[in-house]
């Protein structure tokens, strides 16, 4: 029998979350350019304070604009919600600040970009939160770090910058044996290429700045919960499943099960830590996310032809790209992206640093930038920019040396940017 | 608040409050597949609003233990079970969907203040197929759920509560659910039927808050049971599918203010 069907991933992306506008007819979402909302009268007031009505009281914590791209963000992944945020980090940190205190220990994957290494590694220790970086790409390397204060598990569905697969199955089955989350970052894989939560992972979150807005003029991020994890059968989360004196004892996973996580992270995290995204950011956003369909499959597409340029061009000692048979993940890229890769990639150029920097000296259509999954194309030489404050075993560990560059595939004419590589590699082999 | 009744686990959300013997209680009940959650605003006015709350999870469902009572007037009888132990007597019985049959038969077996039956219909068919899925615990019966739970503008429309996905939101609680305990439910309104009997016994006032654009039980199939029920009255909202509490909070939440009265009304 033909069932019920939802609507599909192209139609949520352009209409989720909004409806034409009851007040003007709007059909673009509107920007919602307000700190707060007049209420009805005193009870209304009170009654939104204390969550017995849905609603908007002060943009800090929610706002029109910014709901619709929390709910079409949650509806092309499949989550019950999501929270925006001012950027991916901000994002980040939201997940981890809901989820634990000073006392508490993560276990991340090494191949993470540099500012959660860094927010990890260095910022979250000074604030008694400790991580065990591992290689993903074992996941009993996540299993034998854990301990007996973890609170998560974490890492990127595509790590940065050598695009180790996260074999999410795999470590969503140990991080639920040990009652923890999967956290993973998926912001190289967009919803289009990936849907983490249907593999098993329980939060995830973006860096909204890079393909969900595909033109790189906001810093935004969006963390996402599936709904599935039972914070209070898991008996580790005292801040979901507790008395919160900072809510009137309000026990958040009592008070709303499969709302929990995200309740606490709007209710506490936005109102205490205030990293909220703006109306605008969340307009621009949502005008790149009515496109994501279309653009992925071309940033993919690019993609796999420039990385077979390079691949065969003297001047390269290797590409690293999951979708070649000589990448360790490539099994596993193609049984968890079936769609692609992504447009992210990094290789090897012969000649070290000094080539590297000719290299990318002599570009002209790749932008020399920090910043991934703009609709333009952009280079960047990691070890001594987004990974120059990782130690040389660190970046040994998240497999980077001198002489890797990383390039996101923009939409171009795949062939001006091949010419350009062309002419670039030939400047640097000089 | 977590207590035992014939010897297993009983959870009912009360707002954080103990129950006071000075004030009028109201029950919610919860509709097939779901939880005490479902009535998350609502039971939460009431709670801060002069009221004794207990929205139960039904057993088997949410955070009270299994299995699952196979029939409506079993759940009806199960309900007195938990308001005699807690020491309530002739509630407000709130109820939606599958508990708005529990609540009609409650206040036809025994004594209630006022019910409030939110999406509800007489008889109460559930189609073969969704039958059928629940029983072999597919998914296919979740999905069934999730979008004729809800209007057709849902999927493209915005939750009134910020950032929420109200499909995934339904999805995540189905897909907590133990194996059965969904066709249990769905079987138990589809084998329904004395609902027209037990309206007529149904001496209290009663609200039928119905949504327009609910697939699942359309307002008109209501009716059997508003014209039974002596001085019932209706509300329909014209926004709304099944999920009235999720997809018009306010406008349901305002039609439950109006009709439970505060203490100093009664």
């Amino acid at each position: 029998m033909a069932g019920p069907k939802y609507p599909g991933f192209d139609t949520l992306a352009l209409h989720a979350g909004q409806s034409p506008d009851p007040a003007t007819g709007s059909r673009a979402v509107p920007i919602y350019q307000t700190a707060a909302y007049v209420f009805r009268d005193t009870e209304h007031a009170a009654s939104l304070f204390n969550m017995e009505r849905a609603g908007h009281v002060y943009s800090r914590i929610s706002n029109p604009t910014v709901a619709v791209l929390e709910e079409r963000v949650a509806a092309l992944e499949g989550g019950v919600g999501a929270v925006a945020t001012a950027s991916g980090q901000a994002a980040l940190h939201l997940a981890i600040a809901t989820l634990m205190d000073a006392g508490s220990h993560i276990v991340a994957s090494t191949a993470l970009y540099g500012g959660s290494h860094n927010l990890l590694a260095y910022t979250l220790r000074r604030f008694g939160i400790g991580t065990t970086f591992v290689s993903p790409r074992d996941p009993e390397n996540f299993r034998r770090a854990l301990q007996p204060n973890t609170r998560l598990v974490f890492g990127e569905t595509l790590g940065n910058p050598g695009l180790d697969v996260l074999d999410i199955p795999a470590l969503a089955a140990i991080a639920h044996e040990a009652k923890l989350p999967l956290l993973v970052d998926s912001t190289f894989t967009t919803p289009y290429l990936m849907q983490p939560f249907a593999l098993g992972a329980d939060l995830l979150y973006h860096s909204a700045t890079k393909f969900l807005g595909g033109h790189g003029v906001a810093i935004a991020g969006v963390l996402v919960d599936a709904g599935r994890f039972d914070w209070e059968a898991s008996g580790k989360f005292a801040t979901l499943s507790a008395p919160y004196q900072g809510f009137h004892d309000m026990d958040f996973e009592e008070e709303s099960g499969t709302r929990a996580f995200l309740l606490r992270a709007r209710r506490e995290g936005l109102r205490d830590f205030g990293a909220c995204m703006a109306p605008m950011t969340a307009f621009q956003i949502l005008q790149g996310i009515e496109t994501l369909h279309l653009r992925m499959p071309r940033h993919v597409e690019s993609t796999r032809r420039i990385v077979a340029f390079l691949e065969k061009h003297p001047a390269v000692e290797k590409v690293i790209y999951p979708e070649l048979p000589s990448h360790p993940d490539y099994e596993l890229c193609r049984k968890l992206l079936p769609k692609g890769a992504g447009a992210v990639f990094s290789f090897e150029l012969k000649g070290g640093r000094p080539a590297g920097r000719t290299f990318i000296e002599a570009l002209r259509v790749f932008s020399h930038l920090a910043n991934v999954g703009d609709a333009k194309s952009l280079v960047i030489h990691p070890a001594t920019t987004t990974h120059y404050r990782m130690s040389e075993a660190d970046l040994k560990r998240a497999g980077i040396t001198a002489g890797t560059v990383r390039l996101s595939i923009g939409l171009e004419d795949p062939q001006d940017l091949i010419a350009d590589l062309e002419r670039a590699l030939k400047a640097a082999v000089k | 608040m977590n207590f035992k009744v014939e010897g297993k686990p009983v959870f009912a959300y009360t707002a954080a409050r103990e129950l006071d013997p000075e004030k009028p209680a109201l029950v919610f009940l919860h509709g097939a597949g779901l939880d005490h959650s479902w009535f998350g605003l609502q039971s939460r006015y009431f709670g801060y609003h002069g009221w004794n709350v207990l929205a139960l999870d039904l057993p088997g469902h949410g955070r009270s233990a299994g299995p699952p009572i196979p029939s409506i007037e079993a759940m009806a009888d199960w309900v007195l079970e938990v308001l005699k132990h807690v020491k309530i007597q002739k509630p407000g019985v709130v109820g939606h969907s599958m508990g708005s049959l529990i609540a009609l038969e409650y206040a036809a077996r025994h004594a209630a203040e006022r019910i409030a039956l939110i999406a509800t219909a007489y008889p109460m068919p559930v189609s073969a197929a969704f039958l059928e899925a629940a029983r072999n615990n597919q998914h296919a019966a979740f999905d069934m759920e999730t979008i004729w739970g809800h209007a057709p503008q849902v999927p493209l429309g915005g939750n009134p509560n910020p950032g929420m996905w109200m499909y995934g939101d339904t999805l995540a609680r189905l897909r907590r659910l133990a194996p059965g305990v969904l066709y249990n439910d769905l079987k138990a309104c589809n084998d329904y039927a004395g609902g027209l009997e037990s309206a007529a016994k149904v001496q209290c006032p009663a609200l039928f808050i119905l949504g327009r654009r609910d697939v699942m039980t359309p307002p008109r199939a209501a009716q059997p049971l508003i014209e039974k029920i002596n001085g019932a009255k209706a509300v329909t909202l014209d926004a709304s599918g099944h999920s009235l509490m999720a997809e018009a909070p306010d406008a349901t939440l305002d039609a439950l203010i109006e009709f439970f009265p505060r203490r100093a009304d009664l």
